[in-house]
């Protein structure tokens, strides 16, 4: 074990020496390496100031419950900062200011439904996640049924959503610093793949909880100042601001109507579906439940979190109208400097430029550093879910059956999580011209499809058995799977093929069904003695859920 | 043992109250935000033009986008509502409940 924290401090020196190398030389033009100085010394600030709360972090961080859940001690507000920080990833701040600027009044449509998820998890699932879960949302799940066969499937589905999710945080990571350090897409990629490595392996959920609060602090402010000093422009008039922005987007007055993005009901419907319902299936968003002392703490985070999420989301979408004006309407950011032509950088590139003009390098630089802290954060959170899903769900408890020491529970999940982040920087080389935005639409369809339907019913029907666990999670996972494949994002435009067979993008109108009526049928077809002993065991489970009585508490220290 | 625990817990009149009234405060809340939202996705899907009517004669600010940012701000205040009242009246109950198995259990 010794031996990988060292290898992994090797290799974070290495990614940082490489990107403060390989800055400014490579752009070549001079006014160009100011720029990225600032850049390049606010983010190297925060590194070192995570890369010392990771270093001590790594001496708090000796059991499986420190690695996993923090040892079970962070407070409401604290964990509630870091949730938002989970949940206000790179992709949320760059493609969706990005998304408002090009379709306007859809983004915004597309932020309320990220958001009504939170209510939602908050009534029905905060206190029961809590009271029944010890480190992976599975410990609920494979609570009263079989653990092998629950706790695989669970991982399985885990895994997959970890992996969406991470193609579009490392592809927004390598177009972020490849605009902004004149870095190689690739190089990026290696680099933010290497510093989450360290960050997991040294200090599991400790440093990446503290990591994801100092992150969404700055996070708040810089969209804050930026959004405050755009809207300053406009005399901080709502009225001024759309009048100039419809007057001069494409769209036209069409701009603060719903439109091409929400095209038909099945896809509105579907996507309100998969972004309410993702949420509460995501399992590094789960996870954080396990990270707080008690249910009532795990009430606050929520009540914090969601606060901090609606705020966000409405400053975003502010960003997004006033770069309408201050940035589409600057020659300076186009290719070749005509209006109209592609944005220097791609189009997830607004709400940098934006700050660029209201606040010059030294706040392009400011918010740079903070979206690529973002990106690590994020990408650290999902690491870490999905180490714990190897390590705790499938390692210890089906390879080894709960047999296995602590000590090698976390060397496996240390292992598991530089084999991710391997996996992260293959899947960001693959999908670097996929829309960043639009992949975290798919991860959350599948989480919809494949985790959620099988967690609530676990804590709410005591009907469910094994069978039907299985069937709901595998038909799930497949099908969500299955629907994406063959929509139009993958098999027409990855694949290079003529048609979609499938013929809407977002998969969980479809898909969710398909995994609660499998659920819900083969459970109840089910008549094995194995599954009325499982309905049995709801009764204790109930009381449990309900009261917190047996749950796992805060470990001492 | 445990098991004996959430024997006693479950027969304890004051648990059935707990759930009762915890379960309908939740749902009730919960209803409430999936009928809104939902009705909302209803009218983007199905009457889109109604959202982008300005909300007065001469208004930039459409009738959409004065709905979302109240439900952004109404949906806030419903979870402060509910953590207000778990955190106080159902966690008090709760540590009855406990307590009350716990003395039986001597």
């Amino acid at each position: 074990m010794r031996r990988l924290t060292q290898l992994s401090a090797g290799l974070g020196l290495f990614a940082l020496a490489a990107m403060a190398y390989a800055g400014p030389p490579v752009e070549g033009a001079l006014e160009k390496s100011a720029t990225n100085w600032h850049a390049i010394i606010m983010f190297c600030i925060f590194v070192t100031m995570t890369m010392g709360i990771t270093y001590w972090a790594a001496s708090r961080t000796k059991s499986t419950a420190d690695f996993y859940t923090a040892g079970g001690g962070i407070t409401g507000f604290q964990n509630g900062l870091a949730i938002a920080g989970d949940y206000m990833s790179a992709a949320t701040l760059l493609g969706l200011t990005a998304m408002v600027y090009g379709q306007g009044y859809d983004g915004y449509i597309y932020m309320l439904a990220f958001f009504a998820g939170w209510p939602i998890i908050l009534f029905l699932m905060a206190e029961r996640l809590r009271n029944l879960g010890k480190f992976t949302f599975s410990d609920i799940t494979a609570y009263r049924l079989d653990q092998g066969k629950v706790r695989t499937m669970a991982a399985i589905s885990s895994l997959t959503v970890v992996c969406f999710y991470l193609i579009a945080q490392m592809v927004g990571a390598g177009q972020l610093i490849k605009l902004l350090f004149g870095l190689e897409y690739n190089v990026a990629i290696f680099a933010v793949g290497i510093l989450m490595m360290v960050y997991v392996t040294f200090g599991g959920m400790v440093a990446t909880t503290w990591v994801q609060i100092i992150k969404a602090c700055m996070l708040l402010c810089g969209g804050t100042l930026v959004m405050f000093l755009a809207f300053s422009q406009f005399g901080f008039s709502f009225q001024t601001l759309l009048e100039k922005a419809t007057a001069v987007h494409k769209l036209g007055d069409k701009l603060m109507y719903p439109g091409s993005l929400l095209a038909d009901p099945v896809t509105a419907i579907s996507l309100g579906l998969g972004l309410m319902f993702g949420t509460a299936g995501l399992p590094h968003i789960l996870m954080r439940f396990f990270t707080v002392t008690d249910a009532k703490e795990a009430r606050k985070s929520v009540l914090y979190a969601s606060g901090f999420v609606a705020y966000f989301f409405n400053v975003i979408f502010l960003m997004g109208l006033t770069g309408i004006i201050i940035v589409g309407q600057n020659p300076e950011f186009f290719e070749g400097g005509e209006i109209g032509k592609k944005l220097i950088g791609g189009g997830n590139m607004v709400a940098m430029h934006l700050a660029k003009a209201v606040g010059g390098d030294m706040l392009l630089g400011f918010l740079a550093a903070v979206a690529f802290a973002t990106i690590l954060a994020v990408v650290s959170g999902l690491a870490l879910a999905g180490a714990s899903a190897i390590s705790h769900d499938l390692y210890a408890r089906v390879i080894k059956k709960g047999t296995a020491s602590e000590a090698a529970e976390i060397r496996v999940s240390k292992i598991a999580t530089i084999c991710l982040g391997f996996v992260a920087i293959i899947l960001g080389i693959l999908f670097e011209k996929q829309n960043i935005a639009f992949m975290v639409g798919l991860a959350f369809g599948v989480a919809a499809a494949a985790n959620f339907p099988v967690l609530i019913l676990s804590m709410y029907w005591k009907g469910l058995t094994t069978r039907g666990a299985l069937w709901g999670g595998y038909g799930g996972l497949v099908s969500a799977v299955l629907f994406v494949l063959f929509s139009k994002s993958v098999w027409v435009d990855v694949l290079g093929n003529k048609a979609a067979l499938f013929p809407y993008t977002q998969p969980a109108l479809f898909a969710m069904p398909i995994a609660f009526l499998l659920a819900y049928f083969v459970s109840k077809s089910d008549s094995s003695a194995r599954a009325q002993t499982e309905i049995e065991a709801f009764e204790d489970q109930y009381v449990r859920a309900q009261t917190g009585y047996g749950a796992a508490s805060a470990s001492n220290h | 043992m445990s098991s004996a625990m959430y024997e006693r817990m479950r027969a304890n009149p004051k648990f059935q109250d707990l759930v009762a009234r915890r379960g309908r405060f939740a749902w009730t809340l919960a209803l409430i935000v999936l009928t809104m939202f939902y009705g909302f996705v209803m009218v983007v899907a199905f009457n889109p033009a109604s959202l982008g009517k300005p909300i007065s004669e001469g208004s930039m600010l459409t009738v959409g986008v004065a709905a979302e940012l109240f439900m952004f701000i109404f949906f806030w205040a419903l979870t402060a509502v509910y953590v207000k009242r778990a955190n106080t009246e159902f966690d008090a109950l709760t540590q009855e409940i406990v307590k009350d198995a716990w003395k039986e259990n001597k």
